[in-house]
């Protein structure tokens, strides 16, 4: 039997092949553990290293870094001019995520629900293509759009609605000498480059709510807008709360974008970038870089309270 | 009964989906009370006709009343039926309790009130204290029954049910079809179930509707669909017949036309010359055995027309013997000419 059964010729190829099909476990070590070296020496090395230098501190006089055990650093988190980073940049990345939110949800709902064949393809590779071109073409390319002669104007002015742009620069906080030079300009162009991180996750939800779902819903009495509040939303939440990830989180640590469109002020990314580099200042710069991640981790406990991956 | 409207009124109604015909021109009347079976092969048109009961669908023609009102233009969130789903749609980020009493928290019925409602309609599928468990965990005959009860708890005038046992091993869709009808005999509410199962619509329904290619091409009680079928589609769909060409069944008594003959009807025998008056006979040779448990369907060639024959499990014939086919003459249904 057992001849009869193993009768044809293997090679070497065939043979590792029956080892790994008769034991799977061997396979999945072999196959992890590389990723796994590098994830835990690289990545989760690089961030404990970065934990260990946020609890040092610069001395003052020498600029030099004193490898001592010290909670001064992230006290000067708490100075004014720090807190007002943070609070700008967390302010920034809310009302970006709310907005993509908002943007979002319409353009996956459509794609998810109605989209099919060439619509469909159509809607990937509009969400899709700005991903492929380059992030600094685009940025600039808004600093243009933007700016005080950019097309925004130009357009203002062929609508004889001049007054209007004129009037939001004119509001106090957004506003400032033109577009390109604004809160409002900033948060424009994080909303457009983060739009996609919004809609793919959200669209994916969506598409994993059956028909049948919303069939039940309306039998059972509710109508469409019953029927989006109890079952279509929640059920998207959890694509939702992955987009919001990822565009919380790309606008806390960005420093590009508000360096190019903005007004001076700076943010949390723009920070660390100041620090590390002309200040050298890593132990502050690593005390910021912590801030982002513990709001991220508040913020995903949060959602988890809440319920948002309950259907995952 | 005749001065009470029906339960559903089907005038004349059809569904395209493009350029097919999925519903074609179906007049029906369900009366209320009824278990009444929509019974087809796929793609008939009876799941199209549910749908359009429920109003997921509405009719490019014709006319559909539910309990004397115009159905047709009313979205399902206005009517007062429910429906089973084939594949149940409970709802993933809700409890049991939450999926049942769904309909009733949508029609803004207080939370106690709507969570006693759900309790009692849990314990009448047989679910009770289920209440706090999510719907991942249930097995398939208890997301059936969920279903069963969120649709119920509503009250509704009509329950459709979307091929209710087809996900369902045998042992438990015979227990559900018992549960089923013992439910519908103590509410009193019409089922109308879609079923492509001809034993499930023969035993279960009151009366059954059998489509093809968008049509009904019958209506009648189990029995009569069964014994009389008027089409060869029906004879060879509910139960299987041997279908007899018009020759033939004058030929053995019959009337010269499409004749169905159960073969169930049809006994064997080996000796050709003690056949009553009333039965007809034929002779042959055995070509096909097929052991099936309760019974033994043995495949005869009689000349051109091969007849299968249902005897009781035991009977010693072998492939190849000489038997004599005897029926009653009865048993032969003349059938309308259409396929």
């Amino acid at each position: 039997m057992t001849a009869a059964v193993a009768e044809r010729q293997r090679g070497i190829g065939s043979a590792i092949s029956d080892v790994f099909f008769v034991r799977p476990q061997l396979l999945t070590f072999l196959l992890l553990t590389p990723p796994l070296l590098w994830i835990g020496v690289v990545y989760i090395g690089s961030l404990f290293a970065l934990l260990l230098q946020s609890f040092y501190s610069l001395d003052d006089f020498s600029g030099l870094v004193v490898h001592e055990f010290t909670l001064s650093t992230y006290k000067q988190l708490f100075e004014a001019s720090n807190a007002q980073i943070i609070l700008r940049t967390v302010t920034m990345a809310a009302l970006v995520t709310v907005t993509s939110a908002i943007i979002a949800f319409p353009i996956a709902y459509y794609a998810a629900r109605y989209a099919r064949g060439w619509s469909k393809a159509l809607f990937y590779l509009a969400v899709m293509m700005p991903l492929w071109s380059s992030y600094l073409v685009k940025v600039y390319a808004w600093k243009l759009i933007l700016a005080k002669e950019g097309i925004i104007t130009w357009f203002a002015n062929v609508l004889h609605l001049r007054w209007l742009l004129d009037g939001i620069l004119a509001l106090p906080v957004v506003g400032g000498p033109s577009l390109s030079f604004s809160y409002l300009g900033t948060f424009l162009v994080f909303v457009y480059i983060w739009l996609p991180y919004m809609i793919l996750p959200t669209q994916a939800a969506l598409e994993r709510v059956p028909v049948n779902f919303i069939e039940a819903s309306s039998d059972l009495g509710a109508d469409p807008r019953q029927t989006f509040r109890t079952v279509i939303f929640p059920l998207a939440l959890p694509g939702i709360v992955a987009g919001s990830i990822f565009t919380f989180s790309l606008t806390l640590g960005d420093y590009i974008i508000p360096q190019i469109v903005g007004n001076s002020r700076l943010m949390i990314g723009q920070a660390v970038y100041t620090l590390q580099g002309t200040a050298g200042n890593i132990p502050l710069a690593a005390a910021f870089t912590v801030v982002p991640m513990l709001i991220m981790a508040v913020y995903l406990w949060m959602a988890k309270r809440m319920g948002a991956f309950d259907v995952l | 009964m005749s001065f009470m409207s029906p339960a559903v009124r089907f005038q004349n109604v059809s569904r395209r989906f493009g350029s097919v015909r999925a519903v074609d021109g179906v007049s029906l009347d369900i009366e209320p009370g009824e278990f009444f079976a929509l019974l087809g092969p796929s793609g008939s048109g009876k799941t199209t006709c549910l749908r359009l009961i429920a109003g997921f669908e509405q009719p490019d023609e014709g006319h559909i009343e539910i309990f004397g009102e115009r159905a047709d233009g009313v979205p399902p969130y206005r009517r007062n039926v429910n429906t089973v789903f084939q594949d149940y749609a409970l709802f993933p980020h809700m409890t049991v309790g939450e999926n049942v009493a769904y309909g009733l928290m949508i029609k803004g019925v207080g939370r106690a009130e709507r969570e006693a409602k759900a309790k009692d309609a849990l314990a009448m599928v047989k679910l009770a204290g289920y209440e706090v468990r999510r719907t991942a965990q249930l097995s398939g005959g208890q997301r059936q029954r969920v279903a069963l009860a969120r649709a119920l708890v509503n009250g509704p005038k009509v329950l459709l049910l979307d091929e209710p046992l087809g996900a369902l091993d045998l042992k438990l869709r015979e227990q559900m079809q018992e549960e089923l009808k013992t439910l519908q005999t103590s509410l009193g509410i019409t089922f109308v179930f879609v079923t492509h199962d001809q034993g499930e619509a023969l035993s279960m329904a009151n009366r059954v509707a059998i489509f093809n290619e968008g049509k009904i091409v019958q209506v009648g009680t189990p029995s009569s669909v069964y014994e009389r079928p008027a089409s060869r589609f029906v004879a060879d769909f509910v139960g299987s017949s041997n279908v007899l060409p018009p020759e033939f069944a004058a030929a053995h008594g019959g009337h010269a036309m499409w004749t169905s003959l159960r073969p169930e009807k049809i006994q064997i025998s080996s000796k050709s010359n003690l056949v009553p008056a009333a039965c007809a006979h034929a002779t042959g040779t055995v070509t096909a055995i097929s052991y099936q448990g309760a019974v033994t369907r043995i495949t005869v060639a009689t000349g051109k027309q091969a007849l299968i024959a249902a005897t009781p499990a035991g009977t010693d014939v072998r492939k190849g013997d000489s038997v004599t086919l005897i029926w009653p003459k009865s048993a032969m249904v003349a059938m309308g000419e259409d396929a």
